[in-house]
């Protein structure tokens, strides 16, 4: 352990002053040729630096591994004592290994990718402040510093969905996924609100993540509105994570999101920032271990939504759209492995989801470029042939994310699967093994729909330059590859304890056999159902549902005509037009104008003009003076 | 040097008096030089109201840099001044100010430019008397002359509604401050009774002792007229009338620093004076401050004019300000202090904002623009900085002050403080929403197309308030140790009433905000003795 280790600033900084460089200096002196390169090194700094930390991380004894450094007190108030402090431990680790490396290449992959865009300088001036805003989110010390890179994300998210601002509908997409998140983040809010007010009724008034951890069983027993405090406090904190994560209820920003350039997408919508509710929850781990209520609702809501976002992708033809979809399923699987308490899964399949998935968005985003803006999977077709490459990565991609042994996402999904299984929930875990199957089938869908079968267009697709291409190549060997090594090295580093537990359930080989064959099935239906005359049979037959699941269930017109027109209604008709006009301007402040000039209008008479009836008023209040004195 | 030193409040206060007398005396025509010398008079006031800010001892819970001189020597009515941590902000936030609102207005004001600008320099000397006032009588005083040049403001320069606007922002005003004014009359002779002298003392009228019933009347006395100022739902409908027809600098003052005068009237005055009653009526604060926070959002929510949205979001932002003094808990309390200068800044900023698009368009309709990010791109950039800031974003002002009020109060009143995170997520519901019509999309209106980004005047006076919106989110420390002893010092004296109440008459001399060494010396002694003879 080591509380003044100030390599652990140089994570962050190096992105910060990219983002300052690019957003000030950009558009006049660096332009697109420096530029795109200075973002890229910042990152590739941002990375060195964790590496460097990551080897004195790892040359510490397995017990004693945190890195700690504290830059200034930040917020310092009352009983309150925020500090500025980052901490480096296994957890923090992983995830700044995978935010600056999947960065890094994604960085790469935009040089190419954003070539000639107006905006290029201030594209990465965003994306750089992104990272450094998700390395304050991994790396915080406490849940308020952790909070400022939360929303911080957000806010790059909300400006890189409306990046292409002049149409409106991507700049409507960045404000539903900021609002969407606010909704989640005011969940969090409250949660941290509830503990730190009874934390504070006990003497505890220390915010870092250590002090919280060890006096967090002060809060045991304590009951708050009917249930244990940890347990209202993690639910709240997990809404809170379905806001960030896009877990229902709070998904449908999401699938908008894809409004922005694809390798934001990649970046931000797959690979880092989407799972920050995993890893928050991964962080608070020492709150939910005593909150099991919390849990149970936690791998609920990541099972229900891993298998909604998998149906809704099967009928997705935007190629955006079914990675969309897809990434919520696949966090779902992460909330699963959290929520069936292992937290070490689901960090693990996070690692992977982050390299496949990086992988597939890039591959996509190398298509739609090739095909010069097309996302409609339709109206591609055959571009095996014309995109050699970006097809061969795609297709490693697809067997990743379907668990095909030996690939990254076998080895991840496969573990999540097991901790379901052994949490002794059938129907969840059976859920959660038919979502494995419509995975395969949706992502098999989207490789024939686009590389193989006809050709549905008329013009010339190219192949994306090198630039582009060797950030995928790098991806698509992490994603054959880092399954085995994360299943040899990474859990152990996470989760020391745990690791060697694994592997003891007799079952597991058959669990495992099992989830092979149904990704088996799954992609072999994959190839049955994009038979042309079989797929309009069906979609003929099944008109109904078929309507339901590509419209998303109605679940975005719900909440239109459920919450947001009452809210807009209330607040027009009945907060402005009636209250705020009508009653208060209305009827109280102009009506007592008017009363005091009818009154005045009233009174006005007795004014005549006349003296003879003035002397005679005059005479009378006399008399009635008097006789009051006398 | 050692003049303005040895009278550095009095100079600071008088400067922009007398140098509204100096304008009037410039011929008419000198636009020129009136604009320069209203602008270099008032940045000299902020100068010099540094030598305030850093000569501050952060340790010292008294009140600082006092004067007291007599001026109605017969009633107890002195000249006296002071400052705490908590009027420094307030003083440096109106100094700050001050010199932006008045380069904002260069193009702005074509018509009785020199009256336009005695009349800023006027208000100024208003509102920084009223925080300096140690005297009730003199804060009375600036409290009530500050109105006339604001009702000038509104009525003179204003749109097109300016006399209805400045009649209402008048009337409600002096409706609340009669009564203050009957209650402070009350409780000079209340005082008179109990030890012997006239005194409009501030402190004075801190150990003046009342039953808790007169108490309660006395205090609703004061909380209305504060409660008109700051302001409280249902109070309200005087500001979206007089920000959307004041001219952009009267907008930033009014927004700036006249709201604040109303949270300071609790902070300084109503609660301490009368510190059961506050107890008794301080959940009712809290709760019409957190209704403000949602109704302010959401009837913001449905303003077509950017001005009135602005105005109503300060409804809410006062509102979450409002809870925060209530609470009686240090950080919220901070907090809430530390809020007071991040809504003036932003909110500062905002109408400076739409003043810009005012002056090149002449119309505040959200409708009437959309895709300006690519014709100004340095005014979306600052336009998003500073709406963030006033959505709370972390990183930026809004924040710290809205997690210490939310996170203080929240131990005093949990349901208040988790509906107004409620509250403060509806902010951006409606400043995003209106950022995106009026920043991005396509170009609607071809005349929007070539509009002139921010020239080096609007930098000037934009620029200074973005460097403070980032300095205190990344950096609050310094403010918040300014305002500490005296935060401390307000919790403690809201927190008399078991001894007050209980005891009845002068055990409130003992709390440590009458130690402050400023009472004339007779009638502190005379108060002493007045104490021990009822013991």
């Amino acid at each position: 352990m080591n509380d003044f280790y100030p390599l652990l600033k140089w994570i962050i900084l190096p992105p910060l002053a990219g983002f300052i460089l690019n957003g000030l200096l950009g558009r006049k002196f660096l332009g697109e040729k420096w530029g795109g390169w200075l973002g890229a090194a910042a990152i590739l700094a941002a990375f060195i630096a964790s590496c460097l930390c990551l080897s004195d991380l790892l040359s510490l004894p397995v017990e004693s591994r945190l890195l700690r450094d504290t830059l200034f007190n930040w917020i310092s108030a009352g009983n309150f004592s925020i500090d500025f402090a980052l901490r480096f431990d296994p957890l923090s680790a992983v995830m700044a290994m995978v935010v600056t490396g999947v960065s890094f290449l994604i960085h790469v992959y935009s040089i190419g990718y954003m070539r000639g865009d107006k905006g290029f300088n201030r594209y990465f001036a965003y994306l750089n402040l992104f990272v450094s805003f998700m390395l304050i989110l991994v790396l915080a010390d406490n849940p308020i510093l952790m909070f400022v890179g939360w929303e911080g994300v957000g806010l790059c998210s909300y400006l890189l969905i409306g990046f292409w601002y002049e149409d409106e509908k991507n700049a409507a997409a960045g404000k539903k996924a900021f609002i969407t998140n606010r909704v989640g983040d005011a969940g969090f809010l409250i949660g941290l609100m509830l503990m730190f007010g009874l934390l504070a009724s006990q003497g505890i008034f220390a915010t870092d993540f250590a002090t919280l951890a060890r006096n967090v069983n002060l809060l045991d027993g304590k009951i708050v509105l009917g249930f244990g405090a940890p347990t209202i406090i993690g639910l709240l904190m997990f809404f809170g994570a379905t806001g960030k994560s896009a877990q229902f209820p709070l998904y449908v920003w999401l699938p908008d999101a894809m409004a922005g350039p694809t390798p934001v997408s990649a970046l931000i919508h797959a690979a880092t920032m989407v799972t920050a509710g995993v890893y928050m929850l991964a962080r608070m781990s020492f709150l939910y271990a005593l909150a099991p209520r919390a849990l149970e609702a936690v791998l609920v809501v990541g099972c229900f939504t891993a298998f909604l976002g998998a149906v809704i992708a099967t009928l997705q033809s935007d190629i955006k759209k079914v990675l969309a979809y897809s990434t919520i399923s696949q966090i779902g699987y992460m909330f699963m492995a959290v929520g069936a308490g292992s937290y070490a899964a689901g960090v693990f399949h996070l690692t992977t989801h982050a390299f496949f998935k990086a992988l597939l968005f890039l591959a996509a985003g190398s298509v739609i470029h090739g095909m010069s803006g097309e996302q409609d999977m339709f109206k591609m077709g055959g571009l095996s042939k014309e995109m050699r490459l970006t097809f061969v990565l795609t297709a490693a991609g697809c067997l990743a994310i379907s668990g095909i042994p030996p690939l990254a996402g076998f080895y991840s999904k496969d573990l999540v699967l097991e901790h379901v299984h052994a949490h002794g929930i059938p129907i969840l875990w059976l859920t959660g093994l038919a979502t494995a199957g419509l995975t395969a089938y949706y992502i098999t869908r989207l490789l024939i729909l686009t590389f193989l079968g006809k050709k549905n267009f008329a013009t010339h697709a190219h192949e994306s330059p090198l630039i582009m291409t060797i950030p995928m190549v790098v991806l698509a060997a992490l994603a054959l590859t880092g399954g085995w090594l994360g299943s040899k090295y990474l859990l152990t580093f996470l989760d020391p304890a745990a690791a060697t537990l694994s592997g003891a359930d007799p079952e597991a080989h058959r669990l495992m056999l099992i989830s092979v064959v149904t990704a088996l099935a799954g992609i072999a239906s994959g190839f049955f159902f994009t038979i042309p005359v079989l797929s309009e049979a069906l979609a003929l037959k099944f008109r109904f549902a078929r309507e339901v699941i590509r419209n998303k269930f109605y679940v975005d017109e719900i909440y239109e005509f459920a919450i947001i027109r009452p809210l807009k209604w209330t607040a027009d008709s009945v907060f402005f037009g009636f209250v705020d006009s009508d009653m208060i301007d209305g009827l109280m402040v102009n009506g007592a104008a008017k009363l005091t000039y009818r009154a005045g209008l009233i009174i006005r008479k007795v004014q005549t003009g006349n003296a003879q009836l003035y002397a005679l008023a005059f005479t009378g209040g006399l008399i009635l003076l008097l006789y009051w004195i006398m | 040097m050692n003049f303005i030193d040895a009278n550095l409040l009095t100079v600071i206060i008088m400067l922009p008096l007398a140098g509204a007398l100096a304008l009037l005396l410039v011929p008419k025509g000198k636009t020129a030089l009136i604009k320069n010398m209203a602008f270099g008079l008032s940045a000299a006031v902020f100068i010099i109201s540094l030598r305030l800010y850093f000569g501050f001892d952060e340790t010292n819970a008294a009140m600082q840099f006092t004067v007291d001189k007599p001026w109605l020597p017969d009633w107890g009515i002195n000249y006296r001044l002071g400052v705490d941590g908590i009027s420094l902000l307030m003083l440096m936030l109106t100094t700050f100010l001050t010199p932006l609102a008045i380069l904002a207005s260069f193009d702005y004001i074509q018509e009785h430019q020199k009256a336009f600008y005695a009349g800023l320099l006027a208000l100024q000397t208003g509102m920084l008397g009223v925080f300096a006032a140690l005297d009730v009588f003199l804060f009375y005083v600036f409290w009530e002359a500050m109105l006339i040049p604001m009702y000038f403001l509104i009525g003179v320069w204003g749109g097109p509604k300016r006399i209805y606007a400045a009649l209402k922002f008048f009337i409600y005003t002096m409706l609340g401050s009669v009564l203050m004014l009957a209650a402070i009359i009350f409780i000079c002779l209340a005082h008179k009774e109990q030890f012997g002298t006239y005194s409009f003392s501030l402190f004075d009228f801190y150990r003046t002792a009342f039953d808790l019933k007169t108490q309660l009347w006395l205090f609703a006395a004061f909380a209305l007229a504060f409660a008109i100022k700051v302001p409280l739902v249902p109070f309200h409908t005087w500001l979206p009338d007089a920000h959307v027809e004041a001219p952009t600098a009267g907008s930033v003052l009014l927004a700036g620093v006249l709201l604040k005068m109303g949270v300071y009237g609790y902070l300084r005055f109503a609660v301490p004076m009368f510190p059961a009653a506050a107890q008794s009526f301080a959940p009712w604060l809290a709760g019409l401050g957190v209704i403000g926070v949602i109704y302010g959002s959401l009837v913001a929510w449905s303003q077509p004019d950017m001005k009135k949205m602005v105005a109503y979001s300060s409804v809410a932002h006062m509102g979450v300000i409002v809870l925060g003094i209530s609470a009686f808990e240090p950080a919220a309390v901070s907090g809430a202090v530390l809020q007071m200068v991040n809504h003036g800044l932003s909110t500062g900023a905002l109408f400076l904002l739409v003043g810009v698009l005012y002056e090149r368009r002449h119309t505040r309709m959200i409708e009437d623009y959309g895709g300006l990010a690519k014709a100004m791109p340095g005014f979306s950039a600052i336009f998003m900085i500073v709406m963030l800031s006033s959505v709370g974003l972390p990183g930026l002002n809004g924040f710290v002050g809205e997690f210490l009020i939310l996170f203080g109060s929240f131990r005093t009143y949990p349901w208040l403080a988790a509906a107004a995170v409620l509250g403060v997520i509806l902010s951006a519901v409606y400043m995003l929403g209106m950022y995106q019509r009026v920043v991005f999309g396509p170009v609607r209106h071809e005349e929007n197309r070539h509009l002139p980004d921010l020239s080096v005047r609007e930098w000037g006076y934009l620029l200074p308030l973005l460097a403070f919106i980032i300095f205190i989110g990344v950096y609050p420390a310094p403010f918040l140790r300014k305002t500490d002893a005296a935060v401390k010092a307000y919790v403690s004296a809201a927190a008399r009433q078991q001894d007050s109440a209980a005891e009845g008459q002068g055990s409130a001399a003992d709390s440590s905000l009458t130690n402050k060494n400023v009472n004339p010396p007779h009638s502190y002694k005379a108060g002493r003795r007045a104490a021990k003879e009822r013991r």
